[in-house]
Order: structure tokens, then C-alpha cells, then sequence
């Protein structure tokens, strides 16, 4: 294996070896290597293969914008991560990586039949490839796409890492650590700022870690970066973070970063979170992330070994590699021929430096000259040579529009570069106008939404001096905003490297155009071609061509494509690029893991599970559980060998019959208290709660403003100026913010006060004909006889010595007590009951039967029985209507047309013709089951229940004019075709007369 | 995530804690019952949907618990002011936020 590694150069520690494996093999490298160096150092270019046509690719770039070289790692078990981009993921001692999209072998893929296969893949081959016949969609085309589909594999195990998560606050946040954002940090921090520094590599210094040889102040770059690093961090007011990504950018200065903390380690400390996400509201922030080089757009510029110039620098001077000993350069921009200096000063071989320009700096050309770097101006590229390595480049000159003879030029890499797009990725995320200059070709900022400032190459600006004295321009212009004084620095630059050059569509070849494989965006496969293609079948807008080429639709959000895309639509449109317009970026800037976004709330803090104080009991009694709203409710209590039908009959049964126990501790409850209570319940429920004495409860009905039900729920009036509200389970929260709305903003003139005291009881609700035999030893100061406490009251009491508010209510049609306890008496209470119960063979039962119990009655459950478009007359419960009130919440929308017009669905009971048929929730009805399709759907089945007291199934429904429809029979077609045929009557299927109630 | 100034706490606090209430400066009519079929369905139903400077009632839902009023641009998303509940709108011409 052949060493590419180059002796004194590069910034890795040659003193820490580290051996890591890529796609089984072992590689050593250094520690501050990448996986793309150190691959590189050992001479392999081939990284993976392309998402579509599964061609061999290679590393392009050294850093994040990489498209090619996407790798998947392995940190132990659990721990794979597919799409690492091999030029961030650092090596580390046991690192596992592998290629992609490939099979059988990176270097044998069978996929690259796909390549053969261009025409089936061109733009907008998803619409066309995939459109007849109608019976292959699901058969043929979607598993062939979702086989084909996505780039890596997807992790199949649960990912065992923890994300952490934080907020931070600052004066000025500097994203990005090159010589701008170092010059903006040390301004603000030396002006006292609270400053923060990012930078998504593990080393801070950006371009001043691949030119070393510019010097600042007297001192090589490296030197003085060293010395700025060292003054920031003497500073207390400044915040250095490196592995921080900034992945987007929000309202109001909101910057959310991706830290990576463990990804680089072998050893990850026990505990360590994996990632953190920092939250970061800065008063001022400063952009300062550069901009990203362009390839070139010619045929075969994909083949490994084809990589932007600007990263060859960077592999040679921040990790001590040469990508090639016998580069070529090709180029529109000056930048590469520094590029090519550098190579040729640490030992390469430059063949050549090709460049599209007939006009170059003559210094340029002189040092070139005088490294005996040959030199083609107005050149064309035309194709390489090479299928899993680039082996020669083919060249031809252009004049005045005609493309020359050919010329091979042996290579062992290309390296291009198409020019430099400022990277302004996090400044679009704020709506900030991106105006096209026409003089540097390309999009910089203009209107800002935000404080921000934006300094160096991302405003196109050129070269380390350019670059330093922005960042200290836009370092003060931070603290003058914040109301501070900072003068800009300034820096001496010797040996600076500045340039121009220029911007371009696809090279001229004197080639078939159509039958050239000039990539544009690597990640997608998408290529010139496809972009002109396009444009012909009448895409005009970019965003068009983007969606139907797929162009910087990848996970790179077209960093090195957009721009080469745009000018190869504008030019097959005949327009200028900034008519033809750009496309919007969006978070994340850089793939980001779901676990930083989902953070801390995983598992059982992905949401709170409210448990109320009888909780822990069913759950050693062996509760089944259901979820109500955030609550977990016992569902019901299965035996050995029971179902939930099983046990639901038994416990409706034990109910009925003798004494059932139920856990209503989640009932929402609000008291009402103050001096116009009576008055503020008179306008809220429909009710009439005027005359209801002290120690009567009612059941309360609440509307919305525009007449449908909204709530309900029994409320109890505790004193003159006091009721016990209580509401549905999941409705509590609702009702309390709605009361709090028409107190606050509506009569705010009313003495009132609202508590929510929901979690202040536990409650427990005893039912059947020996509810009061059971509860009536453990009262004290209340006599609850028949006589003396009848149905719908309620009294203050103890019970079992625990003050208690204390209801005769039933929601089953049974005898029922309802008792409140401080919530902290409720276990204790509850297994009191359930000791004395036992001479009554006391059952516990849970919301199932809660359900069945209440619908043999016929009492509705709100948001079940009814949909957010059900008036009390179309429940059926027109009758908890204060006919007599002047107003309340919803009085008005009574009267509106359509709520009083014929034909409104209403709440009627259904009865199947077999008894035994239970029909499912939610099915359609139809009046004629023998119409033709699609059938006029007159309801739906809304409650549905095998109630073991009557010995038949029962279900309530919503049906179009139900009322009128009395002894009618429906149809209920069913989910296996057949059709379930029920007849039409009241909702009280059980004891209509409440004879049941009457106890003593 | 927006910065929303609750005007009973004095403070300007995350979005998090706050949350959206409908458009503003529509009362309840005194006697809906004297209201035309019309008049009740634009009381319930229609809202300005304006493109621009939008009256608006939030809740500090998750801290003071007050219902309160704010301009806010839709365009832009900007918080221009807010202010008490039952407090007229505040002419803010001249300094709302640019587009």
C-alpha cells in the first residue's frame, strides 16, 4: 500500500497512530485524521457509489458539503450511524466504517447495471418510468423503488445513546472559526462582549488551517492562530465550541447547534450523552462560515480521484496528504493554481494546470512557470479516463466558441475548481433577501430579518486580509449594536492569496452533449443533461427544475450544485440566473440525528404519564392499562384465563348485582369560588344553577359559542358561593382555560375565582345495590340514607376519618357514592373499602366497563357520542337546557338555521337483529344497503358494547334525522363485506324508569 | 421560536410558555339574543385574516396565565407590541417592522 502521507506537513499527531477498519480492512492513520484523510493518506479515493447508477465514487471535498464519500459507521452495538461523511467522521482506535450502495463489492457493483440503464433514470423518471400499467404499482414499481430508494442503510436497533439538551444566552454568537469569526471573536470578546465561538470541526481556524503559509502580524498564520486561540480563551466572556454545528437559524436570534461529543472517542466515558443540542438566543450573531468551492460540469467529472482543488490543499495542509503525486488542475478560479502550488512544493508532480480563462494573472503564470508547471489557458475538459480511478484527463483548447483537437493528459487525480458560492445557508433560514451581484456571479446577502452580520467570503469577500478585517468590522458593529464601543483591529498580511475567476455552465465539448455524464449534483445522480432536459419539457422555474431533476434535493441541500444548476438552467433558458431564481434553504444545515432534536424526551419522558393515587393498586392487582388523554387509567382487572370480554362481563355483572369499585380519581375538577359564582355558572353551562341548594349536585352540560358540546360532567354545590365543577378526564385543561377566557376578557367585572383541583382529590366511586351498606360504617358527620341524602346530592363529611366531599351520583344507573378524599388518603381509603367490600364481594372495575355500564343507561361520553358538531337537542339531552335563562355560552348558536333545520344527525340507540352481533365503533350507516356505490352514508356508529345484563349487544349511533327514524331498520355494511342490519331506538337500554337508583 | 413580551409580567419570554387565542377586539355581544342570523354567524365565524398587521390574543398559558393582546406582523412574524387585555389597540403607525 502505497504512503501518501507527507513529512512535515499537516497538523495530525504523527506521535498517536490509530488503526481503524473501512469495509473490513484495516487502515492506520493518525489521531486528527478524518476517515477521508486517512483513507487518502493510504491512497484509496474509492469511498462509496452513487445513489442512482451505483458508480464508483470518491472523496470530493474535506468537509462537511461532502457528497460522495458517505460512510457507515459502527460504535458497538446499536450504535450504527449510515451517511457519516467520512471528511468529519474523525478515526479513533476501533473505528468500524463501511461503504454504501453497493453489492457484492465496492469495487464490483451490480447496481451499476443501473448506469447502462440511463434513459429509464433521466429527469422526471419517477413520472414517466413509473406510470403504466395501473396493476404494477403496488406489484412492481413501489418495492422496486423503496429497494432502490435512500442512500445507506437505515439502523434496525434501538439506538442505546443518550442525547442531551441546553439553552444558552449570549451577546454575540460567531458561527464559524476561520479568520473572519476569529477576528469578529476577539473584537466583541476584547470589547467585554459575552461571546460565543462555533465551529463544526474539531479544530478551530477554517481556511487558516490550509495556508499555512500567509502570515499575520509578523507571524506564520499557524503561529498567530495559536495566539488568537490562546487570548480567547484567557478571555471569561468567551464561549469556544468546537464538533458544534449551527443547523438552523430561528426567529429572534434563535441558533440551534448541534455539539458532537463522544462520535470522535474510543472510549466513551460511561453516562456521556452522544450529542448535545444547544439552544442559543444571541443578542447579535455573527455569520462568518465562508463559502463552499464549486466542481466543474464536465463528462466523467465524477471519477474517483476528481476532487475540488480546495481540498486537496486542505488534505495536504491540515493532514499531511497528497491526494494524487500527479495531479492535474482544472479551473475558472485563481484559488487552484495556489492549490497546485502547494502540491507541487510538497513533492507532486503537477501535470498540468488547465484553465478555462484565456486571461490569468501573469504572477500566477510565472510561479507556475517556475515550478515547471505546464499551463493551458482557454481549455476545455472533455472526459476522463478511469473507472475506479481517474487515470488521465482529456483537454482541448477553445476558440472563439470551437473546441480543438484533443490532448490525454495522464493523471493520478483532477483536481477542479468552478469557482467559490458564499455560504449563506443559516442567513436564508431567516428570510434574508439573497440579492444576485452580477460582478462576483453570485447571490450575497442583502435585507436582513434578524441582528445579524455576515463577514468574509460569505459576503464574497477574497483572501485572508479581506477576511480579517471584515470579522473585526462586523466584531464591532455587534458591540456598537448592543450599545458598547469596540474599535475594529488590525492586521498586517504578508504572502496573502487573493484571486478571482469566474463562473460557468457545463464545459463546451466537442463531444455528443447528450451523451455526456457531466454531474452536477453528485448525491442525486443528477447531471447536465437531466437539467436541460428539463428546462425542454417546460420546467421554468428553478424550483421546478429542482423537484423534477431532483437537484439538491440530497442531504448536502445542493452545497456544491445549486449554483451550477442554476446557471445550467439559466443558460437553456436564455434567462440571466437571478430571474430564474433559487431555491430555498432549509434546516438543518448539515444532517443532523434525530436524537439531538428528540433530546431528553424518549421512552418514558417522551410524554408525562399522569397516574392517579390508586394507581400502584391496579397495578399490583394486575390492571390492564388504557391511555386518557396524558392519564393511564386502569382498563380493566383480568383473572387467570379471562380477555378483556371476559373480565368486562364479570365486572358489569359484580356490579350490577352487588358492589363494584372504580378508580374516577382523573375526573377533571375545578372549583368555582367567589361572591358572583352562581352568576358566572349561569352564563358558562346551560344549566340553571340559581336555585340549586347547597349540598345538591346537577349534571352540567358546556357549550361552545356556536352551540355544540363542548364538556360535561356533575357539579355539586358546596356552599353559597362555592361548586365542586367536574369535568371529562381529558377536557379539564380545555375548560379551565375556557373559563378563565370569559372571566378574564369578558366580564371581568365578576368575583370570581377558578382553581383547578384535579390532582387535590383521589376519587372513588362505589356502585350497585350494596354501595351504601359498604360505605355507611366508615361516614361520620353525614347521614347518607335515602331519605336524607338522595340522588344528585352531596355532603362534607369524613370518611374512614378522611374529610370528604362526598356525591350520590351514578354514572351506571346503580346506586352510586362518589367519594373525595385528599389525593394522599386515596390508596388507604380505597383498600379500606376494599377490605370491608369483600362480604360483598366487591369488584374493581376500569374504564371498559365504565363504558358499558354508562351506555346501557344511555349517558353519553363527550368526544365519543358526539364530534364537535352535536347540540344538546341532537344528544337527546335537550332537557339540561335552562329554557328560562336570558343567556348563556353557546344560547345564541340554538337558534341559528342550520341548527334547527331537519335532518341534523342525531343520537339514537341501535339494536341488531342478532343479538349476539356487536358492531364495530365508528362503522357507516346506510338506509338501503342495496343501492349502488358509493353507498349515501347516513351516520355512524358511535358507542358499541355486548352488555352481559341484557344478554345482547347494544350501541349508540349518529343518524340523519334519528329521531324520525324510531323502529326503522339500518344497515351497517361491515369491514369483511357483509352487511349487519339494526334496528333504530332510544339510547336507555337498561332500567329506563331508574328504578335501580331507588336503594334503601 | 419567537420572544413574546407578556405585558402583565413585564418580561419578553419564549414562545413555549404562550399560546395563540384567535384574533382580538371581538366582544361578545351584550344580548346575542338581539342579533340577526348575520350578525351572529360574522360574531362566531369571520375573522379579518389580515396580510400585515394582525390584532391578536395570546395566554401566557404557562406562566402568569393571562389572556392578553398583541400586534403581530404575518408577514414578517414580528411581535410590533402587546398589551392588556381590555386596553384599546395602540396606534403603532409609523414603527411597524419592515418586511
Amino acid at each position: 500500500m502505497t504512503d501518501f502521507r507527507v513529512e512535515g506537513r499537516g497538523r495530525v499527531n504523527r506521535a498517536k497512530p490509530v488503526s481503524f477498519t473501512f469495509d473490513g480492512e484495516t487502515y492506520r492513520g493518525f489521531e486528527g485524521d478524518t476517515v477521508a484523510s486517512a483513507l487518502l493518506a493510504n491512497g484509496v479515493h474509492l469511498m462509496g457509489r452513487s445513489f442512482k447508477y451505483h458508480r464508483p465514487r470518491g472523496v470530493v471535498t474535506a468537509g462537511s458539503d461532502e457528497p460522495n464519500a458517505l460512510v457507515g459507521t459502527t460504535r458497538g452495538k446499536g450504535r450504527f450511524e449510515p451517511n457519516t461523511r467520512a471528511t468529519i467522521q474523525e478515526i479513533y482506535p476501533g473505528l468500524t466504517t463501511e461503504s454504501q450502495n453497493k453489492w457484492p463489492s465496492l469495487k464490483f457493483d451490480l447496481g451499476a447495471i443501473n448506469d447502462r440503464l440511463y434513459m429509464l433514470f433521466s429527469a422526471g423518471f419517477y413520472y414517466k418510468t413509473f406510470m403504466w400499467p395501473r396493476s404494477f404499482w403496488d406489484s412492481v414499481y413501489e418495492p422496486l423503488i423503496r429497494k432502490a430508494a435512500g442512500l445507506g442503510k437505515a439502523p434496525t436497533e434501538v439506538d442505546p445513546d443518550h442525547y442531551a439538551s441546553r439553552y444558552l444566552h449570549c451577546d454575540v454568537l460567531v458561527i464559524g472559526s476561520g479568520p473572519s469569526g476569529i477576528a469578529a471573536a476577539l473584537t466583541a470578546g476584547r470589547a467585554g462582549s459575552k461571546v460565543v465561538l462555533v465551529d463544526e470541526t474539531a479544530e478551530m481556524g477554517g481556511t487558516l488551517l490550509s495556508e499555512p503559509s500567509v502570515s499575520i502580524d509578523g507571524r506564520p498564520a499557524w503561529d498567530w492562530l495559536a495566539g488568537a486561540m490562546a487570548e480567547l480563551d484567557a478571555m471569561p466572556n468567551v464561549r469556544r465550541m468546537t464538533r458544534t454545528t449551527a443547523t438552523g437559524y430561528y426567529h429572534q436570534n434563535m441558533i440551534g447547534m448541534v455539539q458532537k461529543l463522544t462520535d470522535h472517542m474510543g472510549d466513551v466515558p460511561e453516562g456521556a450523552p452522544r450529542e448535545r443540542m444547544w439552544r442559543v438566543r444571541a443578542k447579535e450573531v455573527v455569520l462568518a462560515q465562508g463559502a463552499i468551492e464549486r466542481p466543474m460540469v464536465f463528462d466523467g467529472n465524477d471519477c474517483p480521484g476528481v476532487m475540488l482543488a480546495g481540498a486537496a490543499q486542505t488534505f495536504l495542509n491540515r493532514f499531511g496528504v497528497l491526494v494524487g503525486k500527479q495531479p492535474v488542475v482544472l479551473t475558472s478560479h485563481d484559488s487552484a493554481w495556489y492549490s497546485a502550488f502547494d502540491m507541487a512544493d510538497a513533492g507532486a508532480k503537477v501535470v498540468a494546470i488547465v484553465d478555462t480563462r484565456e486571461s490569468v494573472p501573469q504572477a500566477l503564470q510565472n510561479d507556475a512557470r517556475a515550478r515547471g508547471i505546464p499551463i493551458h489557458l482557454g481549455h476545455t475538459a472533455t472526459a476522463t479516463k478511469g473507472r475506479l480511478r481517474v487515470a488521465a484527463l482529456r483537454i482541448n483548447p477553445v476558440h472563439n466558441g470551437k473546441v480543438g483537437a484533443e490532448k490525454m493528459l495522464s493523471c493520478d487525480a483532477v483536481l477542479v475548481c468552478g469557482g467559490w458560492t458564499p455560504s449563506l445557508h443559516l442567513f436564508s433560514h431567516t428570510k434574508g433577501s439573497l440579492d444576485w451581484d452580477a460582478e462576483a456571479k453570485a447571490y450575497l446577502p442583502g435585507h436582513k430579518t434578524e441582528d445579524v452580520h455576515i463577514a468574509g467570503a460569505g459576503r464574497g469577500l477574497w483572501g485572508i486580509a479581506a477576511a480579517l478585517e471584515d470579522g473585526t468590522k462586523a466584531g464591532a458593529d455587534a458591540v456598537r449594536s448592543l450599545g458598547g464601543s469596540a474599535g475594529a483591529a488590525t492586521f498586517e498580511v504578508a504572502d496573502d492569496r487573493t484571486g478571482s475567476g469566474i463562473t460557468q455552465k457545463e464545459l463546451p465539448t466537442d463531444r455528443s452533449p447528450g451523451k455526456a455524464k457531466a454531474f452536477v449534483d453528485f448525491q442525486n445522480d443528477v447531471t447536465a443533461k437531466d437539467i436541460r432536459l428539463a428546462v425542454r419539457e417546460g420546467m421554468k422555474s428553478i424550483e421546478h427544475v429542482k423537484r423534477y431533476t431532483t437537484n439538491g434535493m440530497a442531504t448536502d441541500q445542493g452545497k456544491l450544485s445549486n449554483m451550477n444548476g442554476l446557471t445550467i438552467a439559466a443558460d437553456a433558458l436564455g434567462k440571466e440566473a437571478p430571474q430564474v431564481g433559487l431555491t430555498t434553504f432549509r434546516p438543518p444545515y448539515t444532517p443532523t440525528t434525530f436524537g439531538a432534536f428528540a433530546g431528553y424526551h424518549k421512552g418514558a419522558h417522551f410524554e408525562v404519564t399522569r397516574k392517579t393515587p390508586i394507581d400502584d393498586w391496579a397495578e399490583e392487582n394486575g390492571a390492564e392499562y388504557e391511555p386518557v388523554a396524558l392519564w393511564r387509567r386502569a382498563w380493566y382487572f383480568p383473572q387467570a384465563g379471562e380477555d378483556m370480554h371476559k373480565a368486562v362481563a364479570r365486572e358489569c355483572k359484580a356490579t350490577r348485582e352487588s358492589v363494584g369499585i372504580f378508580d374516577a380519581s382523573t375526573l377533571g375538577k375545578i372549583e368555582v369560588s367567589g361572591p358572583d359564582a352562581t352568576e358566572f355558572m349561569n352564563r358558562m353551562y346551560t344549566n340553571p344553577w340559581t336555585k340549586l341548594g347547597v349540598g345538591r349536585a346537577r349534571y352540567g352540560l358546556l357549550l361552545g359559542e356556536d352551540g355544540f358540546i363542548r364538556d360535561d360532567g356533575v357539579i355539586g354545590r358546596m356552599r353559597d358561593d362555592l361548586f365542586h365543577v367536574t369535568t371529562t378526564t381529558g377536557g379539564a385543561a380545555r375548560v379551565l382555560n375556557m373559563m378563565e377566557d370569559y372571566l378574564q376578557t369578558e366580564w371581568p367585572d365578576l368575583r370570581v375565582w377558578l382553581t383547578s383541583t384535579t390532582e387535590e382529590w383521589a376519587t372513588i366511586a362505589l356502585n350497585g345495590p350494596n354501595a351504601r351498606k359498604l360505605l355507611q360504617p366508615f361516614v361520620e358527620g353525614a347521614d347518607i340514607s335515602a331519605d336524607a341524602m338522595p340522588h344528585m346530592s352531596v355532603v362534607e363529611c369524613t370518611v374512614a376519618g378522611f374529610p370528604s366531599r362526598l356525591f350520590r351520583i351514578s354514572f351506571t344507573g346503580e346506586l352510586g357514592f362518589e367519594i373525595n378524599v385528599p389525593a394522599r388518603h386515596g390508596r388507604v381509603l380505597w383498600e379500606k373499602l376494599w377490605d370491608a367490600g369483600q362480604q360483598y364481594d366487591i369488584c374493581p372495575y376500569g374504564t371498559e366497563t365504565m363504558h358499558v355500564l354508562r351506555a346501557e343507561k344511555g349517558f353519553i361520553i363527550v368526544g365519543q357520542d358526539t364530534d364537535g358538531t352535536v347540540t344538546p337537542e341532537d344528544a337527546g339531552i335537550g332537557w339540561a337546557i335552562g329554557k328560562k335563562k336570558i343567556d348563556f355560552v353557546g344560547k345564541r348558536s340554538l337558534d341559528r338555521p342550520d341548527i334547527v333545520a331537519k335532518g341534523r344527525k342525531q343520537l339514537v340507540g341501535l339494536l341488531t337483529d342478532d343479538p349476539k352481533t356487536v358492531l364495530t365503533e365508528g362503522a357507516q350507516i346506510v338506509a338501503d344497503p342495496n343501492q349502488p356505490k358509493p353507498m349515501k352514508m347516513i351516520g355512524h356508529v358511535t358507542s358499541s358494547y355486548w352488555s352481559e345484563v341484557l344478554g345482547r349487544s347494544i350501541a349508540m349511533a349518529l343518524v340523519e334525522g334519528g329521531f324520525d327514524r324510531m323502529d326503522d331498520r339500518l344497515h351497517i355494511p361491515t369491514e369483511t363485506g357483509g352487511t349487519v342490519t339494526a334496528k333504530v331506538t332510544g339510547t336507555q337500554f337498561y332500567d329506563p324508569a331508574g328504578e335501580r337508583l331507588k336503594v334503601e | 421560536m419567537l420572544l413574546i413580551q407578556c405585558p402583565y409580567c413585564d418580561d419578553a419570554l419564549p414562545e413555549l410558555e404562550f399560546a395563540y387565542a384567535g384574533e382580538a377586539h371581538i366582544d361578545r355581544p351584550q344580548d346575542p339574543s338581539a342579533l340577526s342570523d348575520e350578525e351572529w354567524r360574522d360574531f362566531l365565524f369571520i375573522r379579518s385574516n389580515v396580510k400585515g398587521v394582525h390584532a391578536e390574543r395570546w395566554r401566557h398559558i404557562n406562566g402568569c396565565g393571562r389572556f392578553f393582546n398583541a400586534l403581530r406582523d404575518t408577514v414578517s412574524d414580528r411581535f410590533v407590541t402587546s398589551y392588556k387585555a381590555g386596553e384599546p389597540r395602540p396606534d403603532t403607525s409609523g414603527k411597524e417592522p419592515a418586511q
